[in-house]
């Protein structure tokens, strides 16, 4: 079963002091801690068999080859890819993911007056890529406000996605929020033909992602989120898609035959792999993905629930809080943003660090959705696997700091 | 009461906390010269200053905006100590406070009274522009008339 003191000790980073206090690491949406069989991972594939993939005919280029495309397998496993490793592709991150859809298959595929349908609470890596692409062409962005829970308004649904929708592209879980009903949105996408882009760069890392159910045509997520190193990330895709939108990259590796004008491409995934990719990090990639597989993905979502539910209640039991996103912790992630009484997040946050309480005070990459909120940015507390309820006790006497802190210095200033 | 580290109270000196409460001429002019609104995509920090100049003179200042106590506190005292002076004595203390933020050691060559108490703000790196936003929507203000916009970078 779960245990979170055993989990704590495969992270050597949580051994560390801030400010002479343990660390207390809350800023998982941000990146996750990477525990010692992912650092492990790293080292040993540049000290065993470091080499380029796909061209050498040598035992080390053999080796890291096969350990680079195993992790594709391992990630058609781990999201329930029903087209096999064709349907994998990996990048830089979500972001470049979606850069990857937006540009190669809304360059062949969009046209004056179609539309994207987005939602306010969207990260600005689903936002720009869309905006970009939607002026090049002539396309329109509609997006789907959310309600004072900050949940999506459901019947807003049916107005905005309609016969002109090309693309819907929303986020599997906010960054700040909470998780988004995707499958009714996939649903009333393809009833008019249009296609579902998901960005699941808050989903994936934290409870059990299967894309087949899901019905989404494009998933994005990033591994550094994931117990993962910085530097790889997944696109998934329908290869049928992948086959027919042009190439987002050009250069080795994409290529079948190179002619002076013109060149025809390797197959899916490869076409949308030019260059030589992150290989250590997508093969380290594959040992996080054993980790979270050895402990179960319903096993995390269950720990961060727990985490986040005691999180809320302890939150809301301060009456200078203000919690945003739903109280129900079944359509929540690990993550809580919220701000307190009126000092500004980052002076919080700046008292938090001396705490050694790490958590992320900012717009969250949200700019739209911080306006609806009314807000100029937020605190937000994120958990993963490894954060305990004795963390959440830390982070609550650390705020109740923070406002005595404010507090005391406000009394005025004899001069 | 004690507080962990010496260092917060290196950034929230009681003169920044006591600008950020009670900030000095908050508002907007009745006829500004000069209209400059300053956006720091980092933090979110957003302010608004505008500008009465009587000749050389800065006559009046006011300024609007939010974010955190750096920002709102630093743009405060930057109205205060700028009101009655000349464009170039403001330019001698913004270019004073700014040298204070990247050197924080090297002595001001002009005396910066008051916006000493910003001094700490070198050590914390992520809030220096916090610190210099309120400056450089001034340095914008003084070099033209008008309505303007900057973004820190």
């Amino acid at each position: 079963m779960f245990d979170v003191e055993a989990v704590r000790k495969d992270f050597p980073i949580l051994q560390r002091q801030v400010h002479g206090k343990p660390l207390v690491y809350l800023d998982n949406a941000a990146t996750t801690q990477k525990p010692s069989q992912v650092i492990d991972a790293l080292v040993h594939y540049y000290e065993y068999y470091n080499a380029n993939i796909h061209r050498g005919i040598h035992t080390l280029a053999e080796e890291a080859t096969t350990a680079y495309e195993a992790v594709r397998d391992k990630v058609v496993r781990f999201i329930n890819s029903p087209y096999g490793p064709q349907s994998i592709v990996f990048t830089r991150n979500t972001t470049e993911a979606i850069n990857l859809v937006a540009n190669a298959w809304g360059r062949k595929f969009l046209n004056p007056g179609d539309e994207i349908v987005l939602t306010i609470s969207e990260h600005h890596s689903n936002i720009i890529p869309w905006q970009l692409i939607a002026k090049e062409k002539g396309a329109t962005l509609r997006y789907i406000d959310i309600d004072d829970e900050g949940r999506l308004r459901r019947e807003q649904f049916a107005e905005l996605i309609g016969p002109k929708t090309k693309m819907v592209a929303v986020a599997h879980a906010s960054n700040v929020l909470g998780i988004n009903p995707v499958r009714e949105l996939a649903a009333l996408a393809h009833e008019h033909g249009a296609l579902i882009l998901l960005d699941g760069a808050q989903s994936v890392p934290h409870m059990p992602v299967d894309v087949s159910d899901l019905d989404c045509d494009f998933m994005a997520f990033s591994g550094h989120k994931m117990l993962g190193p910085t530097g790889a990330g997944v696109l998934y895709a329908r290869p049928e898609l992948l086959d027919a939108m042009p190439p987002f990259l050009g250069g080795g590796s994409m290529i079948s035959r190179v002619q002076l004008e013109e060149s025809t491409w390797a197959d899916v995934p490869q076409k949308f792999e030019a260059g030589t990719p992150d290989i250590a990090d997508v093969i380290t990639l594959g040992a996080a993905i054993d980790y979270l597989e050895a402990l179960g993905m319903d096993n995390v979502r269950a720990h961060e629930q727990m985490i986040t539910g005691y999180a809320l209640q302890r939150l809301s039991a301060l009456p200078e809080v203000t919690i945003y996103g739903p109280m129900n912790v079944e359509q929540r992630i690990g993550v809580v943003s919220f701000n307190y009484g009126d000092i500004h997040p980052h002076d919080v946050s700046q008292v938090l660090d001396t705490y050694g309480v790490a958590v992320r005070a900012s717009h969250h990459c949200a700019q739209p959705l911080m306006r609806r909120l009314d807000t100029a940015a937020t605190a937000r507390a994120s958990f993963y696997i490894y954060n305990t309820k004795a963390e959440v006790d830390a982070l609550v006497s650390a705020l109740q700091e923070a406002g005595r802190y404010f507090a005391v210095q406000q009394a005025p200033i004899a001069r | 009461m004690n507080y962990p580290e010496p260092a917060l109270d290196d950034l929230y000196r009681e003169l920044i906390l006591d600008h950020y409460r009670h900030p000095r001429n908050r508002g907007e002019l009745e006829h500004p010269s000069a209209k400059v609104d300053g956006y720091n995509p980092l933090c979110g920090d957003e302010i608004e200053v505008e500008l009465l100049f009587d000749d050389d003179t800065i006559k009046d200042v006011a300024f609007k905006g939010r974010g955190c106590s750096i920002s709102q506190a630093s743009c405060s005292m930057m109205t205060d100590v700028v009101k009655g002076h000349t464009k170039a004595e403001a330019r001698d203390l913004l270019t004073a406070f700014k040298r204070m933020m990247t050197d924080p050691e090297e002595e001001p060559a002009t005396e910066l009274g008051d916006l000493e108490a910003f001094q700490g703000v070198a050590k914390f790196p992520v809030r220096v522009k916090c610190a210099t936003l309120a400056w450089n929507v001034l340095e914008q203000g003084l070099q033209k008339s008008g309505e303007s916009h900057i973004e820190e970078a």
